[in-house]
Order: C-alpha cells, then structure tokens, then sequence
C-alpha cells in the first residue's frame, strides 16, 4: 500500500505513469506516515546474492557481461529485459545451474550471505538444496503422483523421514495455495493437473526442501491470467519466509509484485531500482524506452 | 523491434484463384492414394492368409488329437512310431532358451543405454550406437556356429556334464544378438524424457545417479518395457540359433545344460524332413506355428501398447 501511495504522488508531480496495480489507491491517508514506514523497510533492508563481475557464456557467445547487483533478503527481486538479454542465464548462474549445459562457462563471483559460489569447493548440489527453481514450463514428473512430486527433492536426496512425510506434503501444499485443490486426489499423477496447478505444484515441491531461496523463470508465461494472479498473491506471502527472484517478461508483472527491478539488456545490467523508482523515472534512456513499449 | 513498413522491393506474381490444372493434379493424387491402399493391403493380406492357413490346419489337427492330450501331456514324438503330442517339452525349451537370453540381455541392454544416453558424449554415442545396431544385423546362422562351436566348448571347461547341445549356451548368444535391440530402444526412451526433467531434479539438489534413477527411467519406464517385450518376441521367434546349437531333442525339462528343442527349431526340422502334405506330421508344424504366432502377436500388441502409452506420457 505504502509504495502505491508514494508511486501515486510521483505521479502527480508529473512522472511518467506506468499502471502498477489494478485497483487505485484507496483511502486518504496520511502522506507522512507511509513515507516514514517506507524509508524504515529501505533502510533494514538486507542482502542475500550479491553478484561481483558476472559474466556467463554458452561455448563462444557471451550470454551476460559483467553485472554485479544485489538481490535483497526477504524481497521480491524482479528481473526484466526483452527476450534473449540474459534473464534466464542470470539466475541460473545463482544456483549453478548455467554450467549443467554442456560448453556453458561462467565467470565472476556470486555471493551467497557473502559465500562465493563459485569458489573450489562449493558443491553446487548442496547449493541447489537450498537456491529453489521453478521453471517456465511447469515439469511435474510424470512418473510420481501429486504426493510424490512434493516429496520428489527429499527423496531425491535421501532426506525424507517417513513418519513427517504428510505434515511436509500438507504445509508444501498450503503454502504454494494448492492444498484445497488436490487433497481429494493426492495419488492421480502430478501431470493430470491443469498448467496453472502444475505450476504451483512445482513451487510446493521447490518449497518441500525449505529453501532460503526461489529462483522464478517467468513461472507465469504458460498461465492464464486468473492462475496468473493466485501465484503473484503467492509471491506477496512467500517473501516474508524465501527471497525471491522473478523473472518476468511481463513489466505490470514485474511492477506488481516485486520490490526491485533489475533491467537487463543484452547481457548488460542497464539499472537496478527500487520498483517503484524505476517505473516512473528510470535513470537510463533504454530503461525508459524498454518501460514504455519504445522496444522490444 | 524491426520496422516493417518498407515496400516489398520484388514484385511477385498475384496469385489466380481458379487453379489451372485440377484435373491433372486430382487424377495424381487419385493414383498415389490407391498405390498406397494396394500396397497396404497386400501385407495385410498376407497377413490374414497366413492366419487364416494356420487356423485352418490348427482345427484339422485337433480333430485327430484332443486338445487335453497336447495340454497334459509331456511328451512330444510326432516322428515316432509311438506318438505323443504334448506341447511341454517344446514350449519349456523355447521358454527357457528365450529367459536365458533375457537375463543376459536385459542388464547388458539396460546399462548401455543409461550409458549411452546419459554419460556418454554426443561423439561416443554418435560412434557406439550404430555399433552396437552392428550386432543385430549379424547373421543368425553365423550366431548359431558360434554357440556351437566356440561358445558351448568354452563353457563346458566352466560347467561340468554340459553336453554338446544345450540351452544355455545358444541362450547366451541369443542374449548378445538381442542386446542391441533393448539397448537402443530404450535409448531412444530415455533419450527421449526431456531435459527439463533432468533439470527440475538438479535444482531440487538431486545429484546425477538419483536423478536418473527415480526420474529419468521411471519416466522412460514404459518406453523400455517395450523395448524388452519386443526383444522378448524376437527371442521367442528366433530359429537358427537354437536349431543349431540346442540340440533336437523335445525333452521336458528346465535343466539348462542338456539337449532340448525349441518350437521354432522342430518347425525347422519337420519343414526339412518329408513330412507328406496333408499327415498328421504335416499338420504338428501349424498347430506348433500357431501356437508361436500367438505368443510373439500377443508380445508384439503388448509392447505396441506401451509403447503409445510412453508417448503419451511425454
Ligand atoms: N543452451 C544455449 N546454448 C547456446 N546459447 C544459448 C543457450 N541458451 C541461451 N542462449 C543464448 O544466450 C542468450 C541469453 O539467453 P537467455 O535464455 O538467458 O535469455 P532470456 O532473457 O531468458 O530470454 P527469454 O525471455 O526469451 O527467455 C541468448 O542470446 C540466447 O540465444
Ligand atoms: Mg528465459
């Protein structure tokens, strides 16, 4: 609320206006007071990857160049670019999984709670238990039932006890808001589920193995618009326990849910803002041009 | 974004919207479309004539010999003078010649094309692969010599009182012949499972062995079972392997390392000698063909089936 207000201010100051929520502000409040609330959730504001000089490959062809940014704790970290800029190549350079593409190089530093990830030693198995994905397409594994694609990540690493198997489905199940849907049928398979609730089947089991993080590749893309809306609402809950990060190709998406916004171009990190500053007004003419449909 | 609001620099015919020459192109497409029905239709006939030969002599030979006779009992002398029609021996011989080539084939297959497919550089498949599609095209006669003269030799210095025909021996090369068949159908299956799976299970913190185990061939599952029940078939149906190296012996037994024959191998042996058309050894060789073509169809279904089910899955 406090963010739309401001938003809602800038733009009677005169700022470009780009639509950040359906509804309009509501209420008359106090102009005072949401910027103090504001200014307090900036400044305890904490970073979880920091990256250092990034740049990634695949064989020859430089996917990213040189980006270092900060991806903040317990926020919603949205990454946007036209298509083949990189989005997708930047997050899987946080849970190591760029380099499971044969030919793909990374080079540079990410830090995790100041950890370099790509120091010798990292194993990035053990990175992944705790760095989340979820994919564009939603892959349920076809093999398991519902039950079993929840409980798939700790059986796939030999975590599972027994006895809390259905305290684990049902919590995973909750949280990703797909629990009242599929109680009634938790042995069908995962894939006789429509797309949205593949979808967040996908977020339960990422969720399953408690992760600190959820790395997003625009999970919305395959969705429809109502599905669309029960995984951002999602996303407003899922940040006070996981940092997230969102790849979207939709920017109302991108201004909707997320507290920053990173805009990548060719590989490039153009700018990283707080959402709201940089919707309306971007520090960059590409920024600018990007956010207002001039291209792309 | 491009613009795309330059004018078209080459000048392209209009398009008439009265075709020219449809007569022509419908008596075309007329000829190719009953060349294709012709040409299905043979084999289906062929098929169905064969069928329908063997019914035939099927019903003719339990005229003479009641069907609880070729159930129950368990001789087999069709050539002899005293006569006994017991479908066992020859049916236990090609059960246990085509489980022994199963139970080599299958690991043998199995591992290779986990190999192949998930550790193996696209250089190494592209080379292996074809390779080992190398083996099925050997001749069989050439598999059977080698059973019988290489094979069986060396493992009776291993197993002691193993005669000189056998079961296990044609059974194990059986088992080489068919390891190609399992080893690159199932290929293809788990070849098939997209990568995205594989990748789902990386970013739950799966390492590489789990991965492929719990969700890369449970996936392919189906997929494979195909392929082994086809590899099954060929087994059941094979001829040459057994008629040379398993001895002609119908014997009821499941011991491995004494002679036996095979349903395929007595067919062989009945076609060679002169059996007068329309006797009752005549007939044995059709209701032993039935009984063959009934096992390998009802395989060959089974597989099908499978087989439309993986695609299904994926
Ligand atoms: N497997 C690959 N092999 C080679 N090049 C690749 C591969 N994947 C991506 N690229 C290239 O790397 C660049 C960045 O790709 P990336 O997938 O990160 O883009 P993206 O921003 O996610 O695009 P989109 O919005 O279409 O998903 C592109 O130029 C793309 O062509
Ligand atoms: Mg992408």
């Amino acid at each position: 609320m406090e963010s739309r207000f401001i938003l809602e201010t800038k733009c009677k100051r005169g700022y470009k206006y780009i639509e950040i929520a359906s509804e309009g502000i509501s209420g008359n409040f106090n102009l005072f007071k949401a910027g103090k609330v504001e200014e307090q959730r900036l400044s305890s504001r904490k970073t979880k990857f920091r990256t250092e000089g990034l740049s990634a490959w695949f064989g020859s062809h430089q996917a990213l160049n040189n980006i270092s940014m900060k991806i903040l704790k317990n926020e919603v970290n949205a990454i946007i670019g036209p298509s083949g800029c990189g989005k997708s190549t930047f997050i899987r350079c946080l849970n190591r999984m760029h380099e499971v593409v044969p030919g793909a190089r990374v080079y540079g530093h990410v830090y995790l709670d100041e950890k370099d990830l790509y120091e010798d030693g990292i194993d990035p198995v053990l990175l992944r238990r705790r760095v989340g994905m979820v994919f564009q397409k939603p892959n349920p594994f076809p093999s398991m039932n519902i039950r079993e694609n929840v409980l798939s990540g700790l059986k796939l690493t030999h975590r599972l006890k027994k006895d809390e198997a259905d305290e684990i489905v049902e919590s995973a199940l909750q949280q990703a808001a797909l629990w009242d849907e599929v109680k009634e049928r938790l042995n069908k398979p995962g894939t006789s589920l429509s797309g949205g609730q593949q979808q967040r089947l996908c977020i339960a089991r990422s969720l399953a193995v408690n992760p600190e993080v959820l790395l997003m590749d625009e999970p919305c893309s395959a969705l429809d618009p109502v599905a669309t809306v029960r995984i951002e609402d999602l996303l407003h809950k899922l940040k006070e326990q996981y940092t997230i990060v969102i790849v979207t190709h939709s920017m109302s998406q991108a201004a909707r849910v997320s507290d920053q916004t990173a805009f990548l171009l060719m590989g490039e990190l153009i700018e990283v803002e707080q959402t709201n500053n940089l919707f309306t007004h971007p520090r960059d003419k590409r920024t600018e041009d990007y956010i207002t449909g001039k291209f792309g | 974004m491009m613009d795309n609001t330059h004018k078209q620099s080459i000048s392209i015919e209009r398009i008439p919207l009265e075709e020219a020459s449809r007569g022509i192109r419908l008596f075309k497409e007329g000829l190719i479309k009953y060349l294709l029905v012709f040409c299905s239709l043979v084999s289906i006939f062929t098929t169905v004539g064969i069928i329908l030969v063997l019914a035939f002599e099927t019903i003719e030979f339990f005229k003479v010999v009641p069907l609880r006779e070729f159930l129950l009992d368990t001789e087999w002398t069709p050539l002899f003078y005293e006569k006994h029609f017991g479908i066992w021996p020859l049916l236990l011989g090609t059960v246990l010649t085509s489980a022994i080539a199963i139970v080599v084939a299958l690991p043998f297959g199995i591992f290779a094309a986990i190999y192949l497919s998930e550790f193996a550089s696209e250089r190494v498949r592209k080379i292996v692969k074809p390779a080992l599609e190398l083996l099925a095209g050997v001749p069989t006669v050439i598999y059977g010599y080698f059973a019988l003269l290489i094979v069986t030799p060396f493992l009776q210095n291993v197993i002691p009182n193993l005669s000189g025909f056998n079961s296990i021996s044609p059974g194990i090369v059986m088992g080489i012949m068919i390891i190609p068949l399992i080893s690159s159908l199932s290929e293809d299956a788990i070849y098939a499972v997209p990568q995205g799976l594989r990748e789902g299970a990386y970013a739950l913190g799966g390492r590489k062995l789990p991965t492929i185990f719990r969700v890369v061939i449970p996936t392919a599952s189906s997929g494979i079972v195909a392929a082994v029940t086809l590899a099954i078939s060929r087994a059941l149906g094979e001829t040459m392997i057994v008629t040379i190296a398993a001895g002609q012996q119908p014997r009821f037994t499941l011991d491995p390392r004494v002679p036996i024959e095979t349903m395929t191998a007595f067919i062989v042996q009945v076609g060679l000698g002169d059996a007068p058309t329309g006797t009752l050894e005549y007939k044995t060789l059709f209701v032993v063909g039935s009984m063959l073509f009934l096992m390998t169809f009802v395989m060959n279904m089974w597989s099908q089936r499978l087989k439309g089910r993986f695609q299904q899955e994926i």
